[in-house]
């Protein structure tokens, strides 16, 4: 279901953010509800406006492909996937549930729309530069999306593939930093400062823009700009809050990975609702 | 194809690297436009470079990540590439394995996983480029095949076998250049089974890669004594060849594994394994490193400080077999 005007992504995204309390929630687990509610806009742009795919061909060999590489942050992930119609809304309940597909990090399964398998943080990039490679060679059109969460920006395997993949020119390779400051053990500056983060992007070659990540119509006016045949691999540093979008969770790191009691539940339901 | 006295010499002369890259790999990329083979920056040092020049649209270098190695790998064997990475075995086995075993075992991937100069083949270099449980860590992960040549001509075998083999595979390469024959031109190469060199009945010497040349040497030494010898080879790690080894525990006195790496994990654990499993077993001796490491020297010396060379392990059998020693 793909989706054209500001208004109709915005209404989207608030959609999400309620099926994603409900599953997270009726999961009776913990979840990382933080660092998923963060990324919300990012995902909803992608996949109900941005990317190619095909739902009645899965494997489609043009299809755009989407890496989560900050694997914990699924539950929007799947959320968004379900909304794009990869699979029912029913599907949603099996979360982190036995003999479920939908684990607390995803597990490569192309006919869920789950292009890999991701948990271990700074890996994705690889995987995408590696796919990106094979695009080149088979002089496919399609392009590679990966989402970083901006602690995962500690990883040193993530430098090696944003050097490489400047190296091979990939310009059809997009790395999406969701940048909420925070990470398991407090905010990125007092865990491992990360910097200039665009200034480390744009200095291994790749093309940077920075953004507000929860604004739908800044994504978009930044995606509608994009020189995707420039040589040039491309950086998105996404400002965003993360528990966005629930008060008591808006940048309160105790929401990195937590079990919902059924109080907060109601106050999330009824805020969201209120909207 | 048929191979020839000349060229088991010429690969025995190059090492199982240099037969393994320079022989087998452009033959088989030829066939195989799919095939890929990734390197990180030991391009010259595997003999990779002519490769390179020849199929450059097959070869891909990224530079000394070996992470991000196994993850661009794992990313082509997913659009449907056959895919070999390579570097030492020492940094292949251990540097990135969480990238192994997260992409390329869990989601059964054809990669191939190929780690040169294997055991002490870079003894001077030290522990940093040993490998010496490598066998271990890849034993261990589910879906992953673990093979070990024992010479230039068993290496030409399992590139061919390799590429043909659909599915995450460790290739441990270790003999140099000028490393002992072990097959001449009959050989034939059964993938998952263990060739048997010579057939006896007190002692059963199992080796793998360069220790199936010294397991024929302590067989020589122990002949003197009147011990009669099974060797055999084990060159497929894992899936364990139960059959083979079931008939091997039911011929013998005593059974000898004879690796170069650590006794913790690797072939002989996993023959101890399956062994521990049946009733009234001859008892096994494990040669091999013994969870220890050492200073750096020439390879020899490294085998001695560890008392794995041929004369060393005969006299170990012989005190064994007298009874005077319970190890």
């Amino acid at each position: 279901m793909k989706m054209k005007s500001i208004q109709e992504l915005k209404d989207a995204a608030e959609t999400a953010r309620i099926k994603m309390v409900k599953t997270g929630f009726a999961s009776n687990y913990a979840v990382h509800f933080g660092g998923a509610l963060s990324s919300v806009e990012l995902l909803i742009f992608l996949y109900l406006k941005e990317m190619n795919y095909d739902l009645t061909c899965r494997e489609w060999a043009e299809r755009d492909r989407f890496f989560l590489s900050k694997g914990h942050g699924v539950l929007s992930y799947y959320t968004v996937l379900q909304m794009a119609g990869f699979f029912d809304e029913d599907k949603l309940s099996t979360f982190q549930q036995n003999e479920g597909e939908l684990s607390s990090h995803p597990v490569r399964n192309l006919e869920l729309g789950i292009e890999s398998s991701n948990g271990s943080l700074g890996q994705g990039l690889s995987l995408a530069v590696g796919n990106q490679i094979i695009a080149v060679k088979k002089d496919r059109s399609y392009r590679n999306f990966v989402l970083l969460g901006d602690g995962e920006c500690d990883e040193g395997s993530v430098w090696e593939a944003a050097m490489c993949a400047s190296h091979y020119h990939l310009d059809h390779l997009m790395a999406i930093v969701d940048r909420n400051g925070l990470q398991s053990d407090g905010t990125n500056d007092s865990v491992m400062s990360l910097g200039d983060l665009e200034g480390k992007w744009k200095s291994f070659g790749w093309e940077t823009w920075k953004l507000d990540g929860n604004d739908l119509a800044q994504i978009d006016a930044v995606f509608a700009g994009i020189d995707w045949n420039n040589g040039k691999p491309k950086a998105i540093i996404a400002n965003t809050v993360k528990g966005k979008g629930i008060s008591f969770m808006e940048n309160n790191n105790d929401w990195h990975h937590r079990q919902m009691t059924e109080k907060e539940f109601q106050q999330a339901m009824e805020e969201l609702r209120g909207r | 194809m048929s191979v020839t006295k000349g060229q088991i010499r010429s690969w025995s002369r190059m090492g199982q690297r240099a037969t393994f890259f320079g022989v087998a790999m452009p033959e088989l990329a030829k066939e195989d436009e799919s095939l890929m083979v990734l390197t990180a920056d030991l391009a010259q040092l595997s003999n990779l470079s002519r490769f390179a020049e020849q199929f450059p649209e097959q070869f891909l270098n990224v530079g000394i990540a070996e992470q991000d190695m196994v993850g661009i790998a794992s990313g082509l064997a997913m659009e449907g590439y056959h895919v070999f990475a390579t570097t030492y075995a020492s940094f292949l086995a251990v540097r990135d394995l969480e990238q192994v075993r997260q992409h390329v075992a869990h989601l059964n991937l054809n990669v191939k996983l190929v780690g040169t100069a294997a055991g002490v083949v870079a003894a001077r270099s030290g522990i940093a480029h040993w490998a010496s449980e490598d066998i271990a860590f890849m034993r261990a992960l589910p879906n992953m095949t673990v093979m070990s040549a024992a010479d230039g001509l068993q290496a030409y075998y399992m590139a061919l076998y390799s590429a043909r083999y659909d599915g995450p595979m460790y290739i441990r390469l270790s003999g140099g250049p000028g490393c002992p024959i072990v097959y001449d031109e009959s050989y034939v190469f059964e993938p998952g089974r263990i060739s048997f060199l010579q057939r006896g009945s007190d002692v059963a010497l199992i080796g793998t890669g360069l220790m199936v040349h010294e397991a024929m040497e302590t067989a020589k030494l122990l002949e003197q004594s009147g011990i009669s010898c099974t060797v055999a080879d084990m060159h497929t790690i894992k899936p364990v060849d139960q059959h083979s080894l079931w008939e091997i525990f039911n011929g013998h006195r005593l059974i000898v594994t004879m690796e170069e790496h650590n006794v913790v994990g690797g072939m002989g654990s996993a023959v101890a394994e399956y062994k521990a499993t049946l009733a009234n077993t001859p008892p096994q001796m494990l040669i091999g490193f013994p969870d220890a490491f050492s200073d750096a020297g020439a390879p020899r010396y490294i085998w001695e400080h560890f008392g794995i060379t041929a004369p060393q392990v005969a006299e170990k059998i012989v005190k064994r077999l007298r009874g005077s020693e319970h190890d």
